[in-house]
């Protein structure tokens, strides 16, 4: 994992000294509330329906186990005891105090932590791929690429008042999962047929209001190039992006207006100012991140042997069994696998954790993973390098603590965002919907059969929820003062995004389990073997399950 | 516009020489003012001696298209970039282009709408002087020049980024 030098502690450092002076401005009257308002978003400060919630930038979601603990510490001294992951691998207190927000950031900079720019029209903090380095299929790991795009942001003088938030996503694999097609410049680190390593870039992708597939503006961007091209996107949009109206104000609103050909043309127009200037990367540099990101001290292991061990607990032990088949991702070292810790059980806001929680996930990655954990956008936590001969063990505790709902990638491990219980811009609340859920769907063999489905659900469009790429979204709207869902199906944040069709008129809140009920029977009836939700939604269209939920 | 008495420049607190006017003022033989692109570019041949003795200073919006308008520009001893409201984050971007890519070495103000908090950053951007809104403690504010002694970027007053200048 990256570690701050002295130059990083001293920024921010600086930067909360920066903030303190802001907040007793604020508290003694001198700065105006408007003035205020996007100085505290910058330090990851807002203001929700019930209290302020501070978001803590995980970058890119890689956490350390004495990270965890000081979470979990400044949620008990500072707020009601748990957290919540976000689904850009953040994790957000619900209940502090604006006045103690500095000595929490204080707090948090002693482990290597800050808020910086998660939130406010600046660029937000960097995610990727939650199997980052690990990953059986991945070509390159994209942590260092993603450091580098942490500190070239953080504070960034030109681009900290742009028209609209900015929010830049890296993967080194083709299984996407980081929604790259989805974010303002979704980066592909990719080697080219010399073997040299540069980044396919994509612009424009976003859910929201308008919900947009990223276009491609470069094929091969050679990796020392990557923060001058990132300064040239950045310009672009910082000149030329609407300011008049926030819905508009997006970058895919420009690349839309412009055409991307046209978008395109600027971006290479402004960066031939800037490549091989003085920001051009170094090799040293690139060197240097990536010596943060090596290869922990695995052992040799023979994987069939272990696997073999592994296969005979599984086969007397069902809910082992079980939990292996859904909770476990492949590792691309022998006898290593990669496990998720569920946050999802039934009645508990899918992503909060406690602070008790926190220490035990501290605790687990220390015994099992060299001390290193991650965030996920599917608000769960991967250990990413566990010994396959210490699975068995490692169940038993993280079942013990409550992590082991064996349900990652089925129905119940809902993607939801905070919704009308905390969030002031929710139409409608979203964390009873998602229990509702959980609750009709409870029996875990018709939820393994059904496999992989992604359920995504956000309070409204926003679409903190992900809900456009959900296979199955959920959207609180607002009818009238009532609360109302929109349901949208076929969506995809894999590699092969793709945005969710509306199925209809919204439906009230206790009428969505069996609409949910009638669109996974369609599912069922007309699958073919083996095949996924989403595949036999691509195959058959809307039509069946519109007719099934609209039926009189 | 502001147009205070006093002025932050070079980081300290000074009296403004300048004075910013508006499109349809008409008394062009004046020193010191501060002219709206337009009504220079209505006026260029008339001004261009003045211009190059420093007496006459330019304003430029956020929306300036300076890769088609730019001609001359390295000459005025002042440029003002006008910020509509402190959230308007084109003139960060000006600033650079200017400094970095048209030449201008005179003395580049940020006028209008932009904060105390914002003047580090308006710094590293090149600015050299700041006319502040008038209800804004002077005083204070210039003190918030030095929040941060470091950046992990290039700009105008640190063209080298940390990453080459790291031990
Ligand atoms: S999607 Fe809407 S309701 Fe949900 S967290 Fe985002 S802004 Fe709030």
């Amino acid at each position: 994992m990256y570690q701050y030098d002295p130059y990083d502690h001293q920024i921010i450092t600086q930067r909360i000294a920066q903030f303190r002076g802001q907040t007793e401005r604020y508290l003694s009257g001198e700065l105006k509330a408007e003035e205020f308002l996007p100085l505290r978003l910058q330090n990851g400060l807002y203001v929700q329906r019930l209290a302020p919630m501070l978001r803590i930038n995980v970058p890119y979601g890689m956490i350390n186990s004495t990270q965890l603990r000081r979470l979990a510490r400044i949620t008990r001294d500072y707020d009601k005891g748990y957290a919540h992951i976000t689904t850009r691998q953040n994790i957000q207190l619900n209940w502090p105090d604006l006045a103690d927000v500095p000595d929490i950031l204080a707090e948090l900079a002693e482990v290597e932590m800050h808020a910086t720019q998660s939130s406010g029209n600046c660029i937000r903090n960097t995610t990727s791929d939650q199997l980052a380095g690990v990953a059986v299929e991945e070509e390159i790991d994209p942590r260092p690429y993603c450091e580098i795009i942490r500190q070239w942001s953080t504070l960034h003088p030109e681009f900290a008042f742009l028209p609209r938030k900015f929010k830049i996503a890296v993967t080194g694999s083709n299984s996407d999962r980081a929604a790259i097609n989805v974010h303002d410049i979704g980066l592909r680190v990719i080697k080219n047929e010399q073997g040299e390593i540069g980044f396919r870039v994509i612009v424009g992708g976003g859910l929201g209001r308008t919900p947009v597939i990223g276009s491609l503006v470069r094929e091969f961007l050679p990796e020392k190039d990557l923060l001058t091209y990132l300064d040239a996107i950045l310009r672009v949009y910082n000149l030329l992006g609407r300011r008049d109206n926030k819905y508009k104000a997006r970058i895919k609103i420009l690349v839309k207006a412009l055409g991307v050909e046209k978008f395109a043309e600027l971006v290479e127009a402004e960066w031939a100012h800037l490549a091989n200037g003085e920001a051009t990367l170094t090799q040293t540099e690139i060197d240097r991140c990536k010596n943060f990101f090596t290869e922990p001290a695995y052992v040799t292991i023979d994987d069939n042997a272990a696997q073999a061990e592994v296969d005979a607990i599984a086969a007397d032990n069902i809910a082992f069994e079980k939990w292996l088949s859904r909770n476990l991702c492949g590792h691309k070292v022998p006898g290593y696998a990669a496990v998720v810790l569920a946050l999802k059980p039934t009645g508990v806001a899918p992503g909060d954790v406690t602070d008790r929680q926190l220490e035990i996930i501290a605790d687990l990655a220390d015994k099992y993973s060299f001390g290193e954990a991650r965030t996920t956008h599917d608000q769960n936590i991967v250990l990413a390098e566990v010994k396959k001969s210490e699975l068995f063990s490692l169940w038993q505790e993280a079942k013990a603590a409550g992590f082991a709902t064996p349900n990652i990638g089925t129905l119940t491990d809902v993607i939801c965002c905070p919704g009308g219980d905390f969030c002031s811009l929710a139409n409608a609340k979203s964390i009873p919907i998602a229990e509702a859920i959980q609750r009709r769907f409870d029996d875990m063999d018709y939820v393994y059969d059904l496999g992989d489905i992604d359920l995504n659900i956000s309070g409204c469009m926003n679409a903190c929820g992900h809900h456009h790429v959900g296979h199955i979204g959920i959207l609180g709207v607002d009818k009238k003062g009532k609360e109302f869902y929109q349901i949208q199906l076929g969506g995809d944040s894999s590699e092969n995004t793709a945005l969710g069709k509306v199925l209809g008129p919204a439906f009230g809140e206790t009428e969505i389990p069996d609409i949910i009920a009638g669109i996974l029977n369609v599912f069922v009836e007309n699958r073919h073997d083996g095949e996924q939700f989403v595949e036999t939604y691509n195959r058959i269209g809307l039509a069946p399950y519109k007719e099934r939920a609209y039926a009189k | 516009m502001p147009n205070n008495t006093l002025v932050i420049k070079d980081g300290k607190i000074t009296d403004n020489l300048w004075k910013i006017v508006s499109e349809d003022h008409s008394d062009l033989t004046q020193d010191g003012i501060i002219l709206p692109y337009s009504l220079w570019l209505a006026n260029q041949n008339e001004l261009s001696q003045r211009v190059s003795e420093g007496k006459i200073g330019l304003l430029l919006e956020g929306d300036h298209n300076l890769q088609e308008q730019n001609e001359g520009i390295a000459d005025f001893a002042l440029i003002a970039i006008n910020f509509p409201g402190f959230m308007d984050g084109r003139g960060f971007s000006v600033a650079r282009l200017l400094r970095e890519r048209y030449g201008f070495t005179g003395e580049l103000r940020a006028s209008g709408g932009v904060i105390r908090d914002q003047l580090c950053y308006l710094q590293r951007c090149g600015f050299s002087s700041f006319d502040l809104d008038a209800d804004i403690n002077i005083e204070a504010a210039v003190e918030s020049l030095n929040d941060f002694s470091e950046g992990y970027q290039i700009s105008v007053d640190l063209p080298t980024p940390l990453f080459r200048r790291r031990a």
